[in-house]
């Protein structure tokens, strides 16, 4: 019987030693142990769900890129139609004026052609003019040279003015 | 992993020591020259009882041991305290005290009274079982304040060392044991009695299993001991009830009337299984503690038995008892384990049970 009999030295050391244990265990162990664990799994847990934000994150920024990039390709295509068209109007224009000027210059020249070959006439007009003087002098005076061809002449245009 | 191997087997090896088998061996001689026959029940009893003194070895008729503080209170005589090596290994009487060798309180201090009747005085003795409770409860504030210490520091770091072997325990008794018997809502509010029973039984086991000072003590298997440990569960589970579970022992729903009334079959049942669950636990853990000291005690006493009918009987047998008691010590050192597992797992599930609310009680037991 004495094996299962409760001992009361035993019994009264084992209440007041096993409640002090556990006061001060619960005061000082058990506390910050389980506040540590938990505190660690919630880090743990945090991290976990940060590193998922920060793929999500990277995901939407990667596709941010990809859109960035197709615009910028469109943009340069744009860009570069743009530049290719001011081309062929600039081309165009250069060409229409060229063309305007080449026109007015010939019209210039015809017009200036023109007024030399005037010109150009109505000096030889004079010069034949002059020349037929002259050409008339040299017969007039070969005409001349002696005096009895001067008097016939001289005669021929008396008589003429008789006449009249 | 090797570290707990190499523990092991270090373990094991004291456990089959010669140390430990030498101290019986001497103490069996000393016993039979003295005691004519030895006497294997009183040896074994000897052993996983409490004393008054710590008993380390017997060499020839010179008891070895570490005498320990007697503290009395005689309601004829008052206070009294002195050192137990004045009862000179329970020979002696000093100051009309002396140890019963025989009879009711055999093994405890008693009074001799004038008329010469035997009266058991008030015994708050420092008793081997008490002091290695109180060595157990400093190996666990070392322990304990040491870790929780390290987690203050920085409870992002590693564990390392103690702490890595305490932390999957803790981490398994929260999450294994409480939480599923308790609920989530409430199972903190239990956390620090739950962890602190669970290592205060498994430290204490363990050290029952260390056959020498400062262990070998049966802290646990002495029924005082998971009395009071029963005791701490019985007044939580009891103060934390709700009023659901008391009406649930007084007034079990679902339960035909007639187990009711006229006479209440049902609540006396309830309320009886209220007191034996405590019981049970207590009761559990003394037997199960005890009987593992007994079953090694008693593959050792086969030696000296065989012994005493031919010394080589003795030697060969030797073997055999060897070979089994390691065999025991291995076991004890998985029923140390599962003893403090199963006193707090139902513990938890009586917490649990208590706090139960029965929002549909007709559901609730079919």
């Amino acid at each position: 019987m004495g094996l299962v009999m409760p001992d009361f030295g035993l019994f009264f050391w084992m209440l007041l030693s096993f409640s002090i244990l556990l006061f001060v265990l619960k005061r000082f162990a058990w506390g910050p142990i389980l506040q540590a664990l938990s505190d660690r799994e919630k880090s743990i847990e945090d991290a976990l769900k940060m590193a998922e934000n920060a793929k999500e994150e990277m995901l939407i920024l990667q596709s941010g890129n990809e859109k960035i990039l197709k615009e910028a390709i469109l943009e340069r295509e744009k860009i570069v139609k743009e530049a290719r068209d001011l081309k062929y109007s600039i081309i165009h224009e250069a060409r229409q004026e060229a063309e305007l000027e080449a026109n007015k210059i010939l019209e210039q020249a015809k017009a200036a052609i023109e007024r030399e070959r005037a010109g150009a006439v109505s000096e030889i007009k004079i010069l034949i003019a002059n020349f037929s003087v002259e050409i008339a002098e040299k017969i007039l005076q070969d005409k001349l040279a002696d005096n009895a061809k001067q008097q016939e002449l001289i005669q021929n245009s008396i008589d003429q003015i008789n006449l009249n | 992993m090797t570290l707990l191997r190499s523990l092991v087997i270090v373990f094991v090896t004291f456990l089959a020591s010669p140390t430990f088998l030498s101290a019986n061996e001497e103490h069996a001689a000393s016993d039979t020259i003295s005691r004519k026959k030895f006497n294997t029940g009183d040896m074994i009893f000897s052993h996983i009882k409490d004393s008054y003194e710590w008993h380390i070895t017997t060499i020839g008729h010179t008891h070895i041991s570490i005498p320990l503080p007697v503290l009395l209170y005689s309601e004829t005589s008052g206070f009294h305290s002195f050192s137990s090596s004045n009862f000179h290994h329970g020979e002696e009487a000093y100051q009309g005290f002396h140890i019963a060798s025989e009879g009711k309180y055999q093994r405890k201090v008693v009074e001799t009274m004038p008329d010469g009747t035997e009266v058991k005085p008030w015994d708050f003795s420092i008793t081997k079982n008490v002091t290695s409770l109180f060595i157990s409860i400093i190996l666990l504030l070392v322990i304990f304040l040491s870790v929780a210490k390290r987690y203050k520091e920085n409870f992002a770091r590693a564990p390392k060392g103690i702490q890595s072997w305490i932390e999957p325990i803790v981490v398994f008794i929260v999450e294994d044991i409480a939480i599923p018997s308790i609920g989530k809502e409430k199972y903190q509010r239990y956390l620090p009695f739950l962890l602190t029973i669970f290592f205060f039984i498994f430290i204490n086991n363990m050290m029952g299993l260390v056959p020498f000072f400062p262990g070998g003590a049966n802290v646990t298997g002495d029924i005082s001991v998971t009395v009071v440990l029963a005791l701490f569960t019985f007044a939580i589970t009891s103060y934390s009830g709700t009023k659901d579970y008391w009406m649930h022992i007084v007034n079990a729903p679902g339960i035909p009337l007639w187990l009711k009334i006229p006479i209440p079959l049902m609540p006396i049942v309830e309320i009886i299984s209220v007191f034996i669950k405590p019981f049970v636990l207590t009761i559990r853990l003394f037997a199960n503690m005890t009987a593992g000291h007994i079953v090694a005690l008693g593959f050792y006493s086969l030696i000296f038995i065989f012994a005493e009918k031919s010394i080589f009987a003795g030697y060969g047998i030797s073997v055999l008892s060897i070979v089994f008691t390691v065999f025991m010590g291995l076991l004890e050192l998985l029923v140390a384990f599962i003893q403090a597992y199963v006193f707090t797992l139902l513990s938890a599930l009586y917490f649990g049970l208590a706090l139960e609310k029965h929002v549909h009680p007709e559901e609730a037991h079919k």
